[in-house]
C-alpha cells in the first residue's frame, strides 16, 4: 500500500476534464458538460483526501514522486516530479476542496451562459495548473504551473470577451503578471547560477548551512527580493496589485476561485516554500513584511469607498493577501499559510454569496441599488453574514484565529515590530468596517432596485431585458449548498489553529525556529491583551458600520463631504491607475509609436526593404533598354563584350 | 617568311570590318557579306596558326567553315529572296514582324 501515492493523478484528472469538455463540450448537452466538469475535479479532491489519510503513514516526508523525464542538461535536471509535504498537503486540500465546491456552484451560476462548456474547460484547466504549481518539486515545474494559472486567469477574466472592459481587464492582468514573472525568472536564474539546481531539496540543502545575511544584502537577499517581485505580481501586492480589482470583470465563480481563494495565494505559497532562503535574508524578509503591511492598509482604505460589491471584495482580497505577506515577512510562515487557508474559505464564500446576490437582483453589482435583500434571499444573507463575521475577525470564527495569530506574530516575532502590529490592527478595524458596510448596504434597509410594486406592469413588460427578474429571488440549491459548506468551514476552519496545532503540523516544513521561541518568551498577558484589542476593533468596525449605514444613513455623505478631496482620492483608488498610465503606459506607447514604429519599423526596416525593391526596379528599367529586339544592337553588345574579353586577355598577357 | 603576327593583324582587321559592316549596314545582302568577311577573317587566322605550328587541324577547320559558309549562303540567299518577294524590301529594320 505504501508503495506509491500516484500523486500525478491529482493534477492530471482535471486536465482530462478540461480536454474532454474543451474538445467535445460544444456538441454535448449541459448535463454532460457539468458531469464531466464536476466528476474530474471531484475525483481529484477525493484522491487528495485519500492522500491526506495516508499521509501520516508515509515512510518519508517530504514524499517525492518521479513522473516523467523532462529537462536534463549537463548537471542540471528538472523533471516532472511531485513533492508532497505538510505545506503542499494543506494547499492541495484547499485547492481541490474549495475548487470543487466552486465548480458545483458554477453549474448553477453559469447555466444560462451560451459558452457553458468553455467555462468548465477553462476552470478545469486552471485546477490542473494550480495543482501542478502546488505539487511541483522544482521551481521550474512550479513556474509552469505559475504561468498556467496566469493563462487560465487571463482566459477566464476575459471570458465574456465581447465586452470590451472584460477583454482589456484580461490583458491588464496578463501584462502586470509578466512584470512580476520577470523578477521571478531572474531569481530562478540566480538560483541556477549559484546552486546549479532548481530542485527544492537540492537548493535548500545547499542554502541551509549558509549564515544569515545580517550585514548588508547579498545573494540570498537578491534572490528573495526577486522572488518577492514575482509574488507581488501573482498575489496582487503593491505596486503590482492594480490588475486584481479589474479582474472582477470575469464571472463571479472565477473571482471566487482564482482571484480570491487559490491563484492569488500562489505568491504566498511560493514565499513560504522558499522560507529557507528568506530566513537567511533578513532584508528580503523586511521587504516582504513592509510590502505586505502597506498593501493591507492601502487596499483596505480603498475598499471603504467602493460601491461595486465585487470591487469591495477585490480590494479586501488584496488587503488580506497583504496580511499573509506580513506574516511571512515576520518569519511566521505557518501563520501566513493558516490565514491563506481560512481566507480561502471565507473569501471564497463571500464571492460566491456576492454572486448569489448579483444573481438574485438580475446582474446588478452596485450596492447602492440593493438593500433590504435579507428577506428575499435569507440563505445567502445567512452565509454571507457568517463570512463577514469571519473576515472581520469576530471570535470564534475562522478569520479571528488566523488574523489574531498573524497580529500576535507581527508583534512578538524577532523580525516583527509593534509598527506592523499597529498597522495590522488599524487594517483589521477598516476591514471589519467595510465588510459590515457591504453587508448592511446589501441586506438591510430598503430595496433600492427596480421596484415591482411601484412600476408594476411597466417593469413586467421589460421583464425579458432584465433576465426576467422581477423580484429578487433565492438562488437554486446547487448554488446554496456550496455556500453552506463553505460557511461551515468558515465557522470551524479556524479551530485547527487553536493551541498552535496548525503550526505544529507545519513545523516539519518551517521548523520550530523563531516563532515558537517568541511565543514562549512573551508573557501570556500581552498575548491576551493584544487578542482583546483585535476583537475590540472588529466589534468597533461593526458598530461604526451599523451607525453609519443602518441607524443614521445620512451620515456617510456628510463625512464624505467633510473629507473633501481626500474622499475623492479614496473613491478614485488614489489615482494609482491614472498614475501608472501617466508614468509607464503613456511613455511606453509614445516611445513605441515614435521610436519603434515610426523610427525603427517604418524608417529603418520598411525603408530598407522598399529601397532595395525600388533600386532593383530602377536598375532593371535601365537594363531593360538593352533588350530592344534590335538584332544589330545585340550584335553590337556581343562585339563590345568580346572586345572587352579580348582586351582583358591581352592585358593579362602583357602583364605577365 | 612572313611573321605570324602579320596574318593575325590582317585576320583581326578583316574580322573587325565584318563586325562593323554587320552592325552599321541595313541591307541584308551587305550584312550577309559582312558575315562572310568575318568567317574568312577567322579562316585566315586558322590557316596561319596551322602553318605556324605545322598542324593540320586548323586547315581541317577551315574546310568545315567553308562548307558551312557555302551551305549558309545557299540557305541564306534563298531566305533573302523569299523575304524580298513578300516584303519588297531588303532593309532589316523593316523586317520586324516578330518584334514586340
Amino acid at each position: 500500500m505504501t508503495s506509491s501515492l500516484n500523486l500525478w493523478l491529482i493534477p492530471v484528472l482535471p486536465l482530462a476534464g478540461a480536454a474532454i469538455n474543451g474538445f467535445f463540450g460544444k456538441k454535448s448537452s449541459r448535463t454532460a458538460v457539468s458531469t464531466i466538469g464536476l466528476v474530474f475535479p471531484g475525483a481529484a479532491f477525493l484522491w487528495a483526501l485519500l492522500v491526506a489519510f495516508r499521509f501520516s503513514s508515509l515512510p518519508q516526508i517530504p514524499y517525492q514522486e518521479y513522473v516523467a523525464h523532462w529537462i536534463r542538461s549537463g548537471s542540471f535536471t528538472a523533471d516532472f516530479s511531485l513533492y508532497l509535504d505538510q505545506l503542499s498537503l494543506v494547499m492541495l486540500l484547499v485547492v481541490t476542496g474549495v475548487g470543487f465546491l466552486i465548480h458545483v456552484y458554477s453549474v448553477g451560476y453559469m447555466w444560462d451562459d451560451p459558452s457553458y462548456y468553455r467555462f468548465f474547460s477553462y476552470l478545469n484547466l486552471f485546477m490542473f495548473f494550480m495543482l501542478t504549481l502546488v505539487l511541483a518539486n522544482n521551481y521550474l515545474l512550479m513556474f509552469i504551473g505559475w504561468e498556467g494559472v496566469g493563462l487560465a486567469s487571463y482566459l477566464l477574466i476575459g471570458f465574456w470577451f465581447t465586452k470590451d472592459s472584460a477583454a482589456s481587464a484580461g490583458k491588464k492582468a496578463f501584462i502586470v503578471n509578466r512584470i512580476g514573472d520577470f523578477g521571478f525568472l531572474i531569481g530562478l536564474f540566480l538560483l541556477i547560477q549559484h546552486f546549479g539546481s532548481l530542485n527544492f531539496t537540492q537548493v535548500f540543502d545547499q542554502v541551509r548551512p549558509l549564515a544569515p545575511e545580517t550585514t548588508g544584502a547579498g545573494l540570498l537577499s537578491a534572490i528573495g527580493i526577486l522572488l518577492m517581485v514575482g509574488a507581488c505580481g501573482k498575489s496582487a501586492q503593491i505596486p503590482l496589485y492594480v490588475w486584481l480589482p479589474d479582474a472582477m470583470e470575469g464571472p463571479t465563480p472565477v473571482s471566487a476561485l482564482i482571484h480570491a481563494a487559490t491563484m492569488v495565494t500562489a505568491g504566498v505559497y511560493m514565499v513560504a516554500r522558499s522560507h529557507v532562503i528568506f530566513e537567511r535574508a533578513p532584508q528580503a524578509l523586511m521587504v516582504v513584511a513592509v510590502i505586505g503591511t502597506l498593501t493591507a492598509l492601502f487596499a483596505a482604505t480603498i475598499g471603504v469607498a467602493q460601491t461595486d460589491i465585487k470591487k469591495v471584495l477585490a480590494y479586501s482580497t488584496v488587503s488580506q493577501l497583504g496580511y499573509m505577506f506580513m506574516a511571512c515577512g515576520v518569519g511566521a510562515f505557518s501563520a501566513g499559510i493558516f490565514h491563506l487557508m481560512t481566507h480561502a474559505f471565507f473569501k471564497g464564500l463571500l464571492f460566491l454569496a456576492a454572486g448569489s446576490v448579483i444573481h438574485a437582483v438580475g446582474g446588478e453589482q452596485d450596492m447602492r441599488k440593493m438593500g433590504g435583500l435579507r428577506s428575499y434571499i435569507p440563505w445567502t444573507f445567512l452565509t454571507m453574514g457568517i463570512a463577514t463575521l469571519a473576515i472581520a475577525g469576530i471570535p470564534p470564527l475562522a478569520g479571528f484565529w488566523s488574523k489574531d495569530e498573524i497580529l500576535w506574530q507581527a508583534f512578538s516575532s524577532e523580525h516583527g515590530s509593534w509598527v506592523f502590529w499597529l498597522i495590522g490592527v488599524i487594517t483589521a478595524f477598516i476591514t471589519s468596517f467595510y465588510m459590515f458596510r457591504l453587508l448592511f448596504m446589501t441586506f438591510f434597509g430598503d430595496y433600492h432596485g427596480a421596484q415591482v410594486d411601484e412600476h408594476g406592469h411597466a417593469h413586467a413588460a421589460h421583464g425579458h431585458d432584465d433576465h426576467g427578474h422581477g423580484e429578487p429571488h433565492e438562488s437554486p440549491m446547487v448554488m446554496l449548498v456550496p455556500l453552506m459548506i463553505l460557511a461551515l468551514l468558515s465557522v470551524v476552519g479556524g479551530l485547527v489553529g487553536v493551541g498552535n496545532r496548525f503550526e505544529h503540523f507545519l513545523a516539519p516544513v518551517f521548523g520550530h525556529g523563531a516563532t515558537e521561541a517568541a511565543g514562549e518568551t512573551a508573557s501570556h498577558f500581552t498575548e491576551y491583551l493584544l487578542m482583546g484589542i483585535s476583537v475590540a476593533v472588529a466589534f468597533l468596525g461593526l458598530i461604526v458600520a451599523y451607525v453609519l449605514y443602518v441607524s443614521k444613513p445620512y451620515l456617510p455623505q456628510k463625512i464624505a463631504d467633510a473629507l473633501g478631496s481626500f474622499y475623492d482620492a479614496v473613491l478614485n483608488k488614489y489615482y494609482v491607475d491614472e498614475l501608472y498610465a501617466k508614468l509607464f503606459v503613456k511613455p511606453l506607447i509614445d516611445g513605441s509609436t515614435s521610436i519603434l514604429w515610426q523610427g525603427v519599423d517604418r524608417k529603418v526596416i520598411d525603408d530598407t526593404v522598399n529601397n532595395a525593391a525600388d533600386g532593383a526596379r530602377h536598375v532593371s528599367e535601365e537594363v531593360r533598354q538593352m533588350q530592344s529586339g534590335n538584332l544589330r544592337s545585340y550584335a553590337g553588345w556581343i562585339a563590345a563584350g568580346s572586345a572587352l574579353v579580348i582586351a582583358y586577355m591581352i592585358w593579362l598577357g602583357v602583364g605577365r | 617568311m612572313v611573321p605570324l603576327s602579320y596574318y593575325l593583324v590582317l585576320s583581326g582587321f578583316l574580322f573587325a570590318c565584318g563586325v562593323t559592316g554587320f552592325l552599321i549596314k541595313r541591307n541584308i545582302i551587305t550584312i550577309f557579306m559582312s558575315i562572310e568577311l568575318m568567317l574568312n577573317g577567322v579562316n585566315l587566322s586558322f590557316v596561319a596558326f596551322a602553318a605556324h605550328w605545322h598542324a593540320l587541324a586548323g586547315q581541317v577547320f577551315v574546310f568545315f567553315v567553308m562548307v558551312v559558309a557555302a551551305a549558309e549562303a545557299a540557305v541564306g540567299l534563298a531566305i533573302i529572296i523569299a523575304v524580298y518577294r513578300t516584303r519588297e524590301t531588303l532593309n532589316v529594320d523593316q523586317v520586324n514582324l516578330l518584334k514586340l
